[in-house]
């Protein structure tokens, strides 16, 4: 168990920066997510983590104490693969083994004991039955809980784990996803967890670090991304559908973005020009209802062009136009509604926190 | 009307497609690989008279005396003897050098790549013959003039740009995971090659060992130069130095060259489909 | 600075402490140690002695710069070996390549039907690969002897020649005869490597042409053919090299003669250097074969960049 402290970590290939200076702080006990779109450097932060990879600046500390120079072996640190890398000539038995075989020998422990470890992890993860198979004999699930089951069996301080559960169908993520939190409830190991994708990051971590081009974009719990996305990039990318993002011209009572009306903040001072920002809608503040409806107060009418069903939610895509420009946004069907696709609906967004980003530095300005 | 056949001409022209076009082709490429082989088994079993004449094409009796005569009265079991020290030393020392280097080049992060494989390539496509005279005197430096363990050194690292080649590119496909998990679970580099790398990669071993222990097997010019005598002769020379006091005796050389040939052959049979994948890797991509 | 080192001494109580990078070095020190010894020193040494006149039973041992490069260039009978050796290499890799392309075609053909029949093609196509050359040499010594060789007695039974032809004393045969054996002994190496580019081709090239309206002789030349080019450059090159670098099929089976009408480059080299012990000149011989081959290799490397960039 480690406090993992990142500082000023950078990592160059040739000319070509894969992260561009970064700090970060993993708490004792931890579970914290890297997520971002591929190629944004996750991955190569893990690897450096890991000891795999060398940085081309900064140092890695565990618990205070430097290990950038250390090699993997030295760190104390287990890695699941998203290929889950086992060694495919070993049977289960012996991959779970194989970290505690390869220890030099004044420190390893008697072969019974290794035994007895095995077979304590593969309890804990349901592989009793599984131990003399062979990889190439088991499902993806079942791979995917040796691969745990190696990184277990060291008890190390700092678990890494790079997509584990990106090369298994939906209903077995989502049940394995519950599982790595019950191991990280009970092992209380420091866990850094690479994702691409934003719902098991917003599942999963204590905290989260957004990536995109080498860079931190935010770090924070979950709902404090969702709830106030720091920039552009994190407002869109995090959620799903993603946030409506539109260019809009902020007037002394309301905000306008082409077709769509909006209430202007009431926390914004009145200013005397006009500001042009980029205005962030979540779609599910946004209601779309029939045309005849004629309560409350209207954003603007549009025209059908996609709905998406999902569970209780009809996520709806609008598109507005009026006479000198056509937008697209994607809102949620009021109750009991059903549109169909070419069907004219009302757009209404009475209580919606609007986020306003500087359009040129796509930092936040504000939100209401 | 033109394309209309009865049942029967219509299988038989089927027969011919599916059949007999492919027996026709096998015979053919057969024939050209085979026929001189043939030919000379053929001739290790003729009696001495029928050697001097033609027809007939083939022996009324055959005899062993040819084989009698190379196996048990010549140095030619000798001659094996030493092939087989040398093509197992050579073949031994080129996969466990080149599999360590084949690794470095494949997956450690080391600066010079290029240089390594500029050696190999110069290496590989200097002529052997303008070696040979500074070989022989660095041999000689050496107090390995005329032994089999300058005959087996020299083969190894002839053998080396192929081995680490083949290797370099076996390795290349081994998921870089693999190696990565192993150094994660606590493996050093060398505990990682050894538990992991090198039994994963034992096909590819294997088609190197068999291409460096056909090269030694049948390589004949270091060989040549490298040995004085008959006791450090390997089966090559022995077949080309083969002694004939006026006339050659022809029978004798056959069922020695026969001899020679079946380590290998049998080999290249056993194996042929590992050996046609590395004679093949890197030159195709498949 | 003190926090790491501490951590570092903390840590390297067990195993020493060694970089990947480090490893790696030593992973690749023996091979590079041995080859450095054994092929690159004598290399290195090969060229320092083309620069020397070393004529050990004189007692001459001195630096002479270009002279034997320049003596090289007046010699006729050198002149005559390069002949030969070039007349070698395009007579036998062209029938190599010609004759390992049909056998790769018709093998292909083969394929598309019966497994079982390409395994025998492989089977019968390993066993000249496999063959130690020396024999081979000898196998054909036999067939082309003039008296009792299979080859005269076919020929004559057949009614192509009238009588005995002495394949291997006659200057015009003796070449020829070489060149048969040599493209015995390699063909199967050409087919094989041809027949494995063939399988990469895919297929629906071939259905995609057929539907275009291309007949097959059109698939081969638009598609076979160029798919195939990089083999082809490889088969070429590695063919070459061997070629002009030959010395074993044609020691053993005419020794260079009947007068000097077989001798290569590497037999005069050979004769050079281990017959009148002219250590100096027969470097400098065998430095030109290197050239020569060297040569060769870049101008198939060219033409296929060529191809490339056309095809591109």
């Amino acid at each position: 168990m480690a406090e993992v402290r990142i500082e000023l970590i950078e990592k160059r290939i040739g000319q070509k920066p894969i992260l561009l200076p970064l700090t970060l702080t993993v708490h004792d006990g931890e579970f914290f997510v890297l997520v971002g779109p591929s190629g944004c450097g996750k991955s190569t932060l893990l690897s450096l983590l890991a000891g795999l990879d060398q940085p081309t600046a900064g140092r890695i500390l565990f618990d205070g104490s430097d290990v950038t120079d250390l090699e993997p072996r030295e760190r104390d640190v287990a890695l699941v693969f998203q290929s889950y890398a086992l060694y495919p000539h070993m049977t289960v038995r012996q991959n779970m083994a194989f970290p505690l075989t390869v220890v030099p020998r004044a420190n390893r422990l008697a072969r019974k004991r290794i035994e007895e470890e095995v077979h304590r992890v593969a309890g804990f993860l349901g592989l009793l039955a599984l131990l003399d198979r062979r990889p190439r004999e088991l499902s993806g699930g079942q791979r995917q809980r040796v691969a745990l089951g190696r990184a277990l069996i060291r008890k190390p301080r700092l678990f890494l784990l790079d997509e584990p559960l990106s090369n298994l169908d939906a209903q077995l993520r989502a049940s394995m996803r519950a599982e790595l939190l019950r191991l990280h409830k009970e092992l209380k190991v420091t866990t850094i967890y690479v994702t691409h994708d934003q719902t098991e990051a917003m599942t999963l971590g204590d905290r989260l670090a957004v990536l995109n081009q080498g860079r931190i974009q935010q770090i924070g719990r979950p709902h404090d991304i969702y709830a106030a996305p720091a920039n552009l990039f994190v407002a869109g990318f995090m959620g799903y559908p993603p946030m409506n993002l539109l260019s809009a011209r902020l007037g002394m009572e309301s905000i306008q973005a082409g077709p769509l009306h909006l209430t202007r903040p009431p926390d914004r001072p009145p200013t005397d020009q006009e500001q042009t920002l980029t205005v962030g809608l979540r779609p599910e503040d946004i209601s779309v209802e029939p045309i005849s409806d004629s309560g409350g107060e209207r954003a603007g009418f549009g025209v059908v062009r996609l709905t998406e069903p999902s569970g209780p939610t009809l996520w709806v895509t609008v598109e507005l136009k009026d006479h000198n420009e056509a937008i697209t946004i994607i809102g949620s069907a009021q109750a009991g509604f059903t549109p169909k696709i070419g069907d004219g609906v009302t757009v209404s967004a009475p209580r919606a926190t609007l986020y306003l980003f500087d359009p040129t530095t796509g930092q936040r300005a504000g939100s209401s | 009307m033109m394309f209309r056949h009865d049942d029967q001409a219509g299988s038989m022209m089927n027969w011919l497609r599916t059949r007999g076009l492919p027996a026709c082709v096998l015979l053919l490429v057969g024939l050209f690989c085979l026929a001189p082989v043939l030919w000379q088994t053929v001739t290790s079993v003729k009696p001495d008279q029928d050697l001097v004449r033609l027809p007939p094409l083939f022996p009324e009796r055959v005899t062993s005396v040819h084989y009698d005569r190379v196996l048990l009265k010549s140095s030619l079991p000798r001659s094996l003897g030493n092939s087989v020290v040398v093509a197992a030393s050579a073949t031994a020392t080129a996969i466990v050098v080149g599999a360590f280097c084949a690794f470095a080049l494949a997956r450690l992060p080391i600066t010079g790549k290029s240089v390594i494989l500029g050696v190999a390539l110069v290496t590989s496509m200097f002529p052997p013959i303008a070696v040979i005279s500074p070989l022989y005197l660095l041999m000689r430096e050496l107090g390995l003039r005329d032994t089999l363990v300058a005959v087996g050194l020299t083969h190894a690292v002839y053998s080396l740009p192929l081995a680490v080649w083949l290797l370099t590119s076996f390795f290349q496909q081994l998921p870089k995971e693999l190696y990565q998990a192993a150094r994660i679970d606590g493996c050093t580099p060398l505990q990682a090659l050894l538990t992991v790398i090198f039994p994963l990669a034992r096909p590819g071993l294997a088609v190197a060992a068999l291409l460096v222990f056909i090269y030694s097997w049948n390589e004949f010019m270091f060989a040549l130069t490298l040995t004085a005598s008959d006791t450090t002769r390997t089966a090559p020379v022995a077949v080309a130095l083969f002694p004939g006091l006026y006339e050659i005796p022809w029978g004798d050389l056959a069922a020695a060259s026969l001899v020679v040939t079946l380590p290998v052959a049998g080999l290249a049979l056993v194996f042929q489909r590992h050996i046609i994948a590395g004679l093949t890797a890197g030159s195709v991509k498949g | 600075m003190n926090d790491r080192s501490l951590t570092k001494m903390k840590k390297s109580g067990g195993p020493v402490h060694l970089s990947e990078r480090t490893w790696g070095y030593l992973f690749a020190g023996p091979a590079f140690a041995l080859v450095s010894l054994i092929a690159l020193a004598p290399i290195a040494a090969a060229l320092w002695l083309s620069l020397r006149q070393q004529l050990p039973i004189f007692g001459i041992d001195e630096f002479v710069g270009i002279r034997n490069y320049l003596q090289l260039w007046g010699d006729d009978r050198f002149w005559a070996a390069c002949r030969t050796t070039l007349y070698f290499t395009a007579l036998s890799v062209s029938a190599e390549l010609l004759l390992g392309f049909g056998f790769a075609l018709l093998l292909n053909r083969l394929s598309d039907g019966a497994g079982r029949g390409l395994r025998w093609a492989h089977v019968m196509i390993i066993l000249p690969w496999a063959i130690p050359t020396v024999v081979s040499a000898q196998i054909w010594a036999w067939l082309y002897q003039p008296d009792y060789g299979l080859l005269n007695y076919l020929l004559h039974a057949a009614g192509v020649t009238g009588g005995r032809i002495d394949w291997l004393a006659d200057p015009d045969w003796a070449i020829h005869a070489a060149v048969v054996m040599d493209v015995w002994k390699t063909t199967p190496f050409a087919a094989l490597l041809l027949l494995a580019g063939l399988k990469t081709v895919p297929r629906e090239l071939y259905a995609a042409a057929r539907v275009d309206g291309a007949g097959a002789w059109e698939q081969f030349r638009r598609i076979t053919l160029p798919l195939l080019m990089p083999v082809v450059v490889i088969v070429l090159v590695f063919r070459t090299m061997d070629a002009v670098r030959v010395f074993d099929a044609v020691f053993v089976l005419t020794g260079g003669g009947p007068g000097n009408s077989t001798e290569t480059l590497s037999i005069y080299a050979y004769k050079t250097l281990f017959q009148t012990l002219q250590f100096g000149y027969g470097s400098a011989l065998a430095t030109a074969m290197f050239v020569l081959a060297a040569l060769l290799s870049m101008l198939y490397l060219a033409l296929l960049r060529r191809h490339v960039q056309e095809s591109a």
